[in-house]
């Protein structure tokens, strides 16, 4: 080839290139460009419980009840619902109306296949399935649940906010094994999940389904009418903070879930950015002790490094200089909800050193190695990890520092061996806000032994107070049961609180509607 | 020469055979469960065990190894545990972003390193030599994403010209795709550049003091000439085999290119696998790896008779 024939072709090329094909958008759609907290790896939100998941799930699939901002459960595809006299009897009707993407109509018979797979995953449904006597549909629109025993709690676990959630499937969906990931991703949300457009990894595109018919209530959290106000979301997955960063200020970007907090500071300065924070049930930190081993069988061990641990040192680590993103949490539920309490947490955390230290001895430890396992994938597992290991080392406990991923932790945890045989002592977490408010959906706060979360905490006492606030027939039950709760937990040390601390999201200033919660909420959200 | 190519095809079989049985036991006694994964952490381990089973994950090696080389031979690379999308379509959507980024890296690479590399040995000494030989020196000490963080502030946030992140499909306009991935070929190709400068460079060294430059130059032929046809003709081999190799680089690179602008390539693909234990989908990627790296020496080797008649096979 001739250089002027190269150069001509080149040339035709890029004066092609326009007119080439671009995706199918109508004339003026608008298009919310989102940078989610994760992956969305999987798209079966019972099957698979992380919280990108759960917060997809919730354009795509409706919900029987939606908490509201003030965290208590609204009506959302109920009509109307009846309560026997004894409680043991809950008749539920549906709107009238209401379609699934495919363009059937929502059936009783659908909701009650949803609710069953639900139960099967979900702690509080598991409860309630213990207590069922019948869930069945009486007629297209309605459905009945016949309990043994009262359950205060029904309508707080058909819509809260912590995964699995109890979202509504087309019975044919519904019927798939609750441990079998579902293909079809057909709801009644407000909007559908475009499948062929779904770049696990890299993106996930949902349009605005416009058959939903939002209530006429104002929307409020997972209540309320959902309106779309856009028409296409699109989300556009970014593994690098930086770049997401500098997506956002490009433009590229119009709304990222999650900045971390090294960032927050630049995207302040960006006159085109809001930030704000993002949810303010915000997360609890957390490290586990391993209570079925030496040393961490021995509650006295236990209690001395709750008071030798210094909160302030594990949130500076985690969110760094700024104070207005942490606060000590002396307990175990939620700081600003109803049931936060700080009964029994006089010593937690307090940063004692030498009291640890002589509590240590007091209590016998004989120098056993102390397993910790650390994700180093994770920011704040790994910044937990490297200040527990050094309280642990000023302590003069014999540390065995595993540093691993997320994904070994995940399997470790779960053994039950002693550490010298692949099992282990210590791990760090951490627990959204919005999971913590109460004991209805956080395992990590039980003490039930063999059954318990990883740790196998057995602490009797923190389990008759959690079943006295399941039982609670009003607030003041309510928040007795919870101090009881957090008092035998901090004295048995279910596991160790490291802080409370929130975090951050930023939009461009184009975009209006967007609110703080557990979940990014998107509906309300609109786009100049 | 057909019977070279033929045996050499067949040869990758067992290459193929002893890579996919390795991966696989690694992955097999490497830690971490997907099934822990997916449960999540309200997961109780009675979850987590029936999530192993249903994913047939509790059966033991030699099952689980022959059903999967089985599939292999019929050509099913599996389904992925977590997405539930076949190996081959996750691969299918990600190889255009990975293998743009690599032609444009390797285009870009072979124009800037190539006469780099020639002019360098020309001026064996000289302060171009010297200029040249440190940007090579520069191009492998400065670590990839530094380079990819510096252009993208600089082109992207400051002077807004290219953008930040992401690809679009060539069908969607030549100069959109491109735009995606200049910073990226530019950060990718720094690495390249350097390798295939200094390899240039040596080479040419080599072939100048040779006698048959020496006539060339004899019969009065101007330097372009003597540089571009009598000498780097002859020192292609070596640059050839390096550009090759150089390929393995790229792969490897282009995990970290991926990430850092936000590329949906198989690079990505690869590290979101590995971290989750996404069994099917790492196999599945590191066989098309190893197989496109021994296809790449083949035709390496191949090029090697039109570069040098005196070679044949």
């Amino acid at each position: 080839m001739h250089r002027r024939t190269f150069l001509k072709g080149s040339a035709a090329l890029g004066l092609a290139a326009p007119q080439i094909a671009r995706p199918a958008l109508a004339q003026g759609a608008k298009v919310l460009r989102f940078v989610p907290q994760a992956n969305l790896a999987n798209f079966d939100p019972i099957w698979g419980t992380q919280y990108v998941v759960r917060n997809a799930g919730t354009l795509v699939w409706d919900m029987l009840y939606g908490v509201d901002a003030q965290l208590n459960p609204q009506r959302q595809m109920v009509e109307s619902e009846e309560v026997s006299g004894d409680k043991l009897t809950w008749t539920f009707r549906l709107r009238p109306g209401l379609t699934w993407h495919d363009g059937e109509p929502v059936q009783a018979k659908d909701v009650v296949a949803s609710l069953t797979r639900w139960m099967a995953r979900d702690p509080i449904g598991q409860m309630i399935r213990g207590i069922q006597d019948e869930l069945a549909a009486t007629d297209d629109r309605t459905f009945r649940w016949r309990l043994k025993k009262p359950f205060p709690k029904l309508l707080y676990a058909l819509g809260k906010t912590n995964a699995p959630m109890a979202l509504m499937m087309p019975e044919r969906i519904a019927k798939t094994d609750p441990f079998t990931q579902i293909t079809e991703y057909v709801g009644s949300g407000p909007m559908k999940f475009v499948r062929n457009e779904w770049v696990p990894g890299a993106r996930a595109v949902f349009e605005t389904f416009a058959g939903y018919k939002p209530r006429d209530e104002p929307n409020s959290w997972l209540a309320g009418g959902k309106r779309m106000l856009v028409d296409r979301v699109e989300w556009v997955i970014m593994p690098d903070a930086a770049t997401a960063s500098a997506a956002l200020q490009n433009g590229e970007v119009d709304w990222w879930e999650n900045p971390i907090s090294d960032l927050v500071p630049l995207l302040r300065k960006n006159a085109n950015l809001n930030v704000d924070i993002a949810d303010p049930l915000g997360n609890v930190g957390s490290f586990r002790m391993n209570h079925l081993h030496p040393p961490f069988d021995n509650p006295k061990i236990r209690q001395a490094v709750m008071t030798a641990m210094s909160q302030e040192d594990y949130m500076r680590a985690i969110v760094g200089d700024d104070d207005s993103l942490w606060k000590k949490l002396p307990g175990f539920f939620t700081p600003g909800t109803p049931l936060y309490s700080e009964a029994g947490g006089a010593n937690v955390g307090k940063g004692d050193i030498a009291l640890g230290r002589k509590l240590l001895k007091e209590a016998g430890y004989k120098g056993e190695p102390v397993t910790c396992i650390v994700a180093q994938d994770q920011g704040i597992t790994k910044a937990q990890g490297d200040i527990t290991a050094d309280l642990l080392k000023q302590m003069g406990f014999n540390v065995d520092f595993v540093a691993t991923d997320w994904g070994t932790t995940g399997t470790r945890r779960t053994s039950k061996a002693p550490p010298s045989q692949g099992g282990w002592n210590m791990f760090h977490t951490w627990h959204a806000g919005a999971d913590t408010i109460n004991p209805a959906g956080y395992p990590a706060v039980r003490a039930s032994g063999d059954k318990a979360w990883f740790g196998w905490p057995n602490i009797p006492p923190v389990e008759t107070a959690i079943a006295e606030w399941f039982d609670a027939a009003d607030l003041a039950a309510e928040k007795a049961a919870i101090d009881k709760v957090n008092a035998a937990a901090i004295e048995g040390v279910v596991y160790v609180p490291t802080g409370f601390f929130l975090g951050y999201q930023s939009w461009r200033k184009n975009v209006s509607g967007i609110v703080k919660g557990p979940i990014p909420f998107t509906w309300g959200v609109s786009k100049a | 020469m057909l019977g070279y190519i033929g045996r050499r095809i067949l040869a990758t079989i067992p290459v193929m055979a002893v890579v996919g049985l390795f991966v696989f036991s690694l992955l097999y006694f490497a830690p971490g469960d997907p099934a822990a994964i997916i449960a999540g952490d309200q997961a109780t381990p009675d979850d987590v065990a029936r999530i192993r089973a249903t994913l047939g994950l509790d059966r033991p090696f030699l099952v689980r190894f022959w059903e999967w080389s089985w599939q292999i031979l019929h050509g099913d690379l599996g389904t992925s545990i977590f997405t539930n999308l076949p190996v081959t379509t996750m691969i299918g959507q990600r190889v255009q972003p990975t293998v743009s980024l690599m032609l444009v890296t390797l285009v870009f690479a072979i124009v800037v390193a190539v006469p780099l590399g020639v002019v360098a040995a020309w001026k064996a000494g000289s302060l171009i030599d010297r200029l040249v030989m440190g940007l090579a020196v520069m191009g492998f000490s400065v670590p990839v994403f530094v380079v990819g963080y510096v252009l993208a502030y600089v082109f992207a946030l400051e002077l807004g010209w290219l953008p930040v992140q992401g690809y679009t499909p060539i069908e969607q306009g030549l100069w959109p795709w491109l735009a995606n991935l200049i910073l990226p070929a530019v950060t990718l190709g720094l690495v390249y550049i350097a390798l295939i400068a200094r390899v240039t460079r040596a080479t040419m060294l080599d072939v100048l003091s040779q006698d048959y430059v020496r006539t060339a130059r004899a019969k009065g032929l101007s330097q372009g000439p003597v540089l571009f046809i009598h000498a780097l003709k002859n020192a292609a081999v070596p640059i050839v085999t390096v550009i090759g190799i150089g390929i393995a680089l790229l792969i490897g690179g282009a995990v970290v290119t991926e990430t850092v602008f936000a590329i949906p390539g198989l690079g990505r693909l690869t590290v979101d696998a590995i971290l989750r234990r996404d069994y099917p989908v790492i196999q599945g990627v590191v066989l098309l790896f190893s197989f496109v790296y021994v296809l790449v020496n083949l035709a390496i080797d191949l090029s090697y008779t039109l570069l040098d008649p005196r070679i044949r096979y």
